[in-house]
C-alpha cells in the first residue's frame, strides 16, 4: 500500500492510501470530534461534527468520509468549525427531548460529554419538543424517540455486523423515524435476534437495556425480612 | 436496419405527408383542459367534411404558450388558434373551405414565439410523439447511426466537449467533461441515466420534453452510452408524470422494434437497453446519489462525494447521469458538429436553455432563448410583462435553490455565471414571476417549508436546520421576531449551506439569502424592537453603552 503524507493542525502526519483524514489524525494523537461515526462500521457523514478545513479547498470536509491524499494541508480547529460544532449540537439538543438528569445515559452518553467538550453550555434555538413514543415492546430492550439523534449507528450494527437487519429509517426530514422491521413495535419484530448490538452502537440514552430507566427499579421487600430475622431472632437463613 | 432503410422510412413518411397539417397539442397542460377531446373533433370533422385526403390532424406535443390551451395549430397557413373547446373545434376544419370561424385566434409571430430559438424543443409541438416515423422524419436517429459507424467513442466526446454544452440539471458541469471521465473509467459494466426527477415547484421542462418528444432523450442516451461504454440505460422518472411515462415506454418499445435500441444497433457491435425507473415523488431523489440509491432499491437519501458517479455509481460501477434536457440536446450537437453549438450563447454557457415560465406574467408557457437573453426580453417581451398594470418585482430563478432577481436587474443576462454572480442559480429552468403584490419573506418561507419537507433527514444541519429557520421566518412573518432573531436566522443560513452534506441542504439557505440581500428592508419592517436592548442611565460626561 502506497503511503501518503498530508499535514494535520501543522503537524506532519503519514497514512496509508485510503485512510481517511478521521483515521490519520486519530493515529497522529489529534482528536477530531464524531457521533454518527463508529469504529468497526462504514461510515455515512451524517452529523457533520468531523467538518475540517482544506487548505485550497471553500468547501468544508467531513473527515470521516475523506480521504488522504498527498500534501494535504488540513485544519481540525478553527473559531468558525468549533462554531459550527456548537450550532449543530444546539439544533439537536433542541430538536427533540434531552433532559439528561432524566436519563438513563446521563454520564455515560457520548452527546452530553461532546456537548461539554465543545462548550455548547446553552441552547439559543427554539426547542421543538415532539411528544415522541417510548417503545418497551422488547422483552430485553427499550427505546426512547426522544433521545435520538439519528446517527444509525443501530441500522448500521444490526445490518452489516449482526446482519439481522431489523433496524431501518423511516420517514424523511424531522420526521425521519428509527424502525423495527416495517415498523412494527420491536417486541413483534422476527428478524431481531436480541444480540444487543444496537444498544453499545448507541451514543445517546436513546436504545437501553430494560430495567434501568427510572422508575423501573423493582425491590425485594423480602430482603429486609430476612435482615429483621437475622438480627432480632439470629435465624441466618430464610 | 441500416442508413438506406432509415433514410427510406423518412422518405416514406414524407412523401405520405398530406399537404394541410392541424397540429393539436396533446401534452399535459393542454390535455389537463379537454385537449385530447379536441384533437378527436378535429379528427371527426375532417373526416365529415370528406378532407381525409388532404388534412392530417396530428397530436403533438406542447406548442408553448400553454397558458392560451388547448393550443391548435394549422400548417402551411401558420394560423394559431387559442382556448379551443371541443364544441368549437369544428370550426378550425370549417375555415379550410373559407368558413368564418369562430375560435379566438392567437399571433404566431408574437414575440413570445419569435424570440424563442430551438434545439431541445425543435419537435417540440412538430412531431408525434407516439410515433417514431415522425421523429426519423425529423432526422431522427440519424446522429446515432452516424456515431456508430463514422466515429469513434472518442471522437463523440471530443465533439461534445467542442460544444460546450453544460448540464442542464442544476449545477451546470461540462457534459463533455463528465462523459470523458466516464469513458476512461476502468470498469467492464457501466450505466447511463437519465435524470427525470424533476421536483422544482413551478419547473415542467423536462416533463414537457418527454412528453413532447421523448426520441431525442432516447437517442441523447444512446449516444452517451456509446461514448462511455454502457449498454444499459435507466430514466428515473416520476410517478406524478403518467403521460411522460407513457410515451417514454411507447417510444422504447419503438426504439426496440425498428433496431435502434436494443442488441446490435444499426447492425454494429452496439447494445443498448433502457428501462424505466418510476420515483415516488420525493424531491432529494432528484439529486444523483440519492437517485441511484433509489434505482438500487434501498432509501433513497445521499451520500457524500467523493467518490463520483462518473466513477462509482450504479452498483459501484462508473455510471453516466445527465438531466433530460441534457440528453436532448445531443443529437443536434452531433448531427450539427459542437462548433456550430458552441457558436449559440455566451462564452460560458453555450446554447439555449428551456423554461417554464410561470407567475405574475401574462404569458405562461415554455420558453427556449439562446443563453445570455436579458431577464428582460423574456419577462417583458415575451412573457408580456405583469397582468392587470401590476410591475414586475422580482423573478425567481432556481426553484428552492435559487434566488430572487430583483427587478433593476432584469437586464441581467441569464447564463450560470451572470445568475450566480446576483445569488441566484440558473437551476433546470423554473421561473417564476412575481408582481409588487408579493411579500419577499413569504416567499423565502414557502421554499424553505418545501426544503424542510423534502430533507431526507440524513444530516442535522438540514433536517434540524431547516425546521429554525422556517421557524424563524414564520415569526417574522407574525410581526413577533426582534433583530436578534434576524441575526440568528443568518447564522442559521451560514451553517446549513457551509456544513450540509448534499445539493439540498447546501442551497436551501439561497432564498432566504438572496431575498435578505435585495429585499432586507422586507424583514426589516416586520421586527419588533429588541426588548432586551436596555439603555443604561449613566452619569453626565460617561460614554453610553448598551448591552444588549
Ligand atoms: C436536491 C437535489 C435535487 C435535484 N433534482 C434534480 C432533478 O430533478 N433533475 C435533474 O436533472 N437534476 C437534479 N439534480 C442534480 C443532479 O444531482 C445531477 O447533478 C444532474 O442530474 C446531473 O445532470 P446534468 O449534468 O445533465 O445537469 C438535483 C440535485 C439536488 C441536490
Ligand atoms: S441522550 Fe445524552 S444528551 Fe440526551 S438526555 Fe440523555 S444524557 Fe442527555
Ligand atoms: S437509536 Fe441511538 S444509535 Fe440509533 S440512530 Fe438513534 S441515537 Fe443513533
Ligand atoms: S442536506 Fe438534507 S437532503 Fe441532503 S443529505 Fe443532508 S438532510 Fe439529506
Ligand atoms: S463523524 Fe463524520 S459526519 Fe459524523
Ligand atoms: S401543454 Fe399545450 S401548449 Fe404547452
Amino acid at each position: 500500500m502506497a503511503v501518503r503524507t498530508l499535514t494535520i493542525d501543522s503537524k506532519q502526519v503519514s497514512a496509508e492510501e485510503g485512510t481517511t483524514i478521521l483515521g490519520a489524525a486519530r493515529d497522529a494523537g489529534i482528536s477530531i470530534p464524531t457521533l454518527c461515526h463508529l469504529d468497526g462500521i462504514y461510515d455515512v457523514g451524517a452529523c457533520r461534527m468531523c467538518l475540517v478545513e482544506l487548505a485550497g479547498s471553500p468547501r468544508l470536509l467531513p473527515a470521516c468520509t475523506t480521504m488522504v491524499a498527498e500534501g494535504m494541508d488540513v485544519r481540525t480547529q478553527s473559531d468558525r468549525l468549533r462554531r459550527y460544532r456548537r450550532m449543530i449540537l444546539e439544533l439537536l439538543f433542541a430538536e427533540r427531548n434531552h433532559v439528561c438528569a432524566a436519563c438513563v445515559s446521563n454520564g455515560h452518553c457520548e452527546l452530553q460529554t461532546m456537548a461539554y467538550s465543545q462548550g455548547m453550555d446553552h441552547v439559543r434555538f427554539a426547542y421543538q419538543s415532539p411528544l415522541l413514543e417510548v417503545d418497551l415492546t422488547h422483552a430485553s430492550f427499550g427505546m426512547d424517540h426522544n433521545r435520538c439523534i439519528l446517527c444509525t449507528r443501530c441500522v448500521r450494527v444490526c445490518w452489516h455486523i449482526e446482519g439481522a437487519g431489523t433496524k431501518n429509517v423511516s420517514g424523511r426530514g424531522t420526521h425521519a423515524r428509527i424502525i423495527s422491521d416495517l415498523n412494527q413495535p420491536w417486541g413483534m419484530s422476527e428478524t431481531c435476534s436480541a444480540c444487543g448490538k444496537c444498544i453499545q452502537a448507541c451514543p445517546t440514552g436513546a436504545l437501553f437495556r430494560r430495567g434501568m430507566t427510572a422508575g423501573e427499579m423493582e425491590r425485594d421487600r423480602t430482603r429486609l425480612e430476612f435482615l429483621v430475622n437475622a438480627r432480632e431472632k439470629k435465624q441466618w437463613n430464610v | 436496419m441500416d442508413l438506406k432503410d432509415l433514410l427510406a422510412l423518412k422518405e416514406k413518411e414524407l412523401a405520405a405527408r398530406k399537404p394541410i397539417v392541424i397540429r393539436c397539442c396533446t401534452a399535459a397542460g393542454c390535455l389537463s383542459s379537454r385537449g385530447e377531446a379536441v384533437k378527436e373533433r378535429l379528427e371527426r370533422a375532417v373526416y365529415d367534411a370528406g378532407l381525409g385526403e388532404r388534412v392530417e390532424v396530428r397530436g403533438v406535443g406542447c406548442l408553448r404558450l400553454c397558458c392560451q390551451g388547448p393550443l391548435v395549430q394549422v400548417d402551411p397557413d401558420n394560423l394559431l388558434y387559442e382556448r379551443v373547446t371541443p364544441e368549437e373545434a369544428g370550426s378550425i376544419v370549417d375555415a379550410l373551405n373559407g368558413e368564418k370561424v369562430s375560435v379566438a385566434r392567437g399571433n404566431p409571430n408574437d414575440p413570445f414565439f419569435t424570440k424563442q430559438q430551438s434545439i431541445v424543443l425543435a419537435n417540440s409541438g412538430v412531431v408525434d410523439p407516439n410515433r417514431i416515423e415522425s421523429y426519423v422524419a425529423a432526422d431522427g436517429y440519424q446522429a446515432l447511426h452516424q456515431a456508430l459507424h463514422e466515429m469513434t467513442p472518442k471522437a463523440v466526446v471530443e465533439e461534445m466537449l467542442a460544444s460546450g454544452l453544460r448540464g442542464r440539471g442544476g449545477a451546470g458541469y461540462p457534459t463533455g467533461l463528465k462523459w470523458a471521465t466516464v469513458q476512461k473509467a476502468a470498469g467492464a459494466k457501466k450505466y447511463v441515466i437519465c435524470n427525470a426527477d424533476e421536483g422544482d415547484p413551478g419547473a415542467f421542462m423536462d416533463r414537457s420534453v418527454l412528453e413532447s418528444d421523448p426520441h431525442s432523450v432516447l437517442e441523447g442516451m444512446a449516444l452517451g452510452a456509446y461514448a462511455v461504454g454502457a449498454d444499459q440505460g435507466y430514466i428515473y422518472v416520476r410517478a406524478e408524470y403518467p403521460l411522460a411515462i407513457a410515451r417514454l415506454q411507447t417510444a422504447i418499445n419503438q426504439a426496440r422494434r425498428l433496431g435502434v435500441l436494443g442488441s446490435a444497433v444499426f447492425e454494429s457491435p452496439f447494445h443498448f437497453n433502457v428501462d424505466l425507473r418510476i420515483g415516488a415523488g420525493a424531491f432529494v431523489c432528484g439529486e444523483e446519489t440519492a437517485l441511484m440509491a433509489s434505482v438500487e432499491g434501498k432509501r433513497g437519501t445521499p451520500r457524500p462525494r467523493p467518490p463520483f458517479p462518473a466513477e462509482s455509481g450504479l452498483w459501484n460501477c462508473p455510471t453516466l447521469i445527465n438531466n433530460v434536457e441534457t440528453f436532448a440536446n445531443v443529437p443536434a450537437i452531433l448531427r450539427r458538429g459542437g462548433a456550430w453549438f458552441a457558436g449559440i450563447g455566451t462564452e460560458r454557457s453555450k446554447g439555449t436553455k428551456v423554461f417554464a415560465l410561470a407567475g405574475k406574467i401574462r404569458n405562461t408557457g415554455l420558453i427556449e432563448v439562446p443563453m445570455g437573453t436579458p431577464l428582460r426580453v423574456i419577462v417583458e417581451e415575451m412573457g408580456g410583462g405583469a397582468p392587470d398594470g401590476a410591475s414586475i418585482k422580482a423573478v425567481q430563478t432556481g426553484g428552492p435553490s435559487g434566488g430572487c432577481i430583483p427587478a433593476e436587474h432584469l437586464d441581467t443576462p441569464v447564463d450560470y455565471d451572470s445568475l450566480n454572480k446576483l445569488g441566484s442559480i440558473m437551476g433546470s429552468g423554473g421561473m417564476i414571476v412575481m408582481d409588487d403584490s408579493t411579500r419577499m419573506v413569504d416567499v423565502a418561507r414557502f421554499f424553505m417549508e418545501f426544503c424542510m419537507d423534502e430533507s431526507c433527514g440524513k444530516c442535522i444541519p438540514c433536517r434540524a436546520g431547516t425546521v429554525q429557520i422556517h421557524g424563524l421566518l414564520a415569526k417574522v412573518l407574525a410581526g413577533e421576531a426582534t433583530a436578534r432573531d434576524l441575526g440568528q436566522l443568518e447564522e442559521l443560513c451560514d451553517l446549513v449551506k457551509n456544513t450540509s452534506l448534499c445539493g439540498l441542504g447546501q442551497t436551501a439557505p439561497n432564498p432566504v439569502l438572496s431575498t435578505l440581500r435585495f429585499f432586507r428592508r422586507e424583514y426589516e419592517e416586520l421586527l419588533l424592537p429588541d426588548p432586551f436592548a436596555v439603555k443604561l442611565a449613566v452619569p453626565e460626561g460617561t460614554v453610553s453603552v448598551e448591552i444588549r
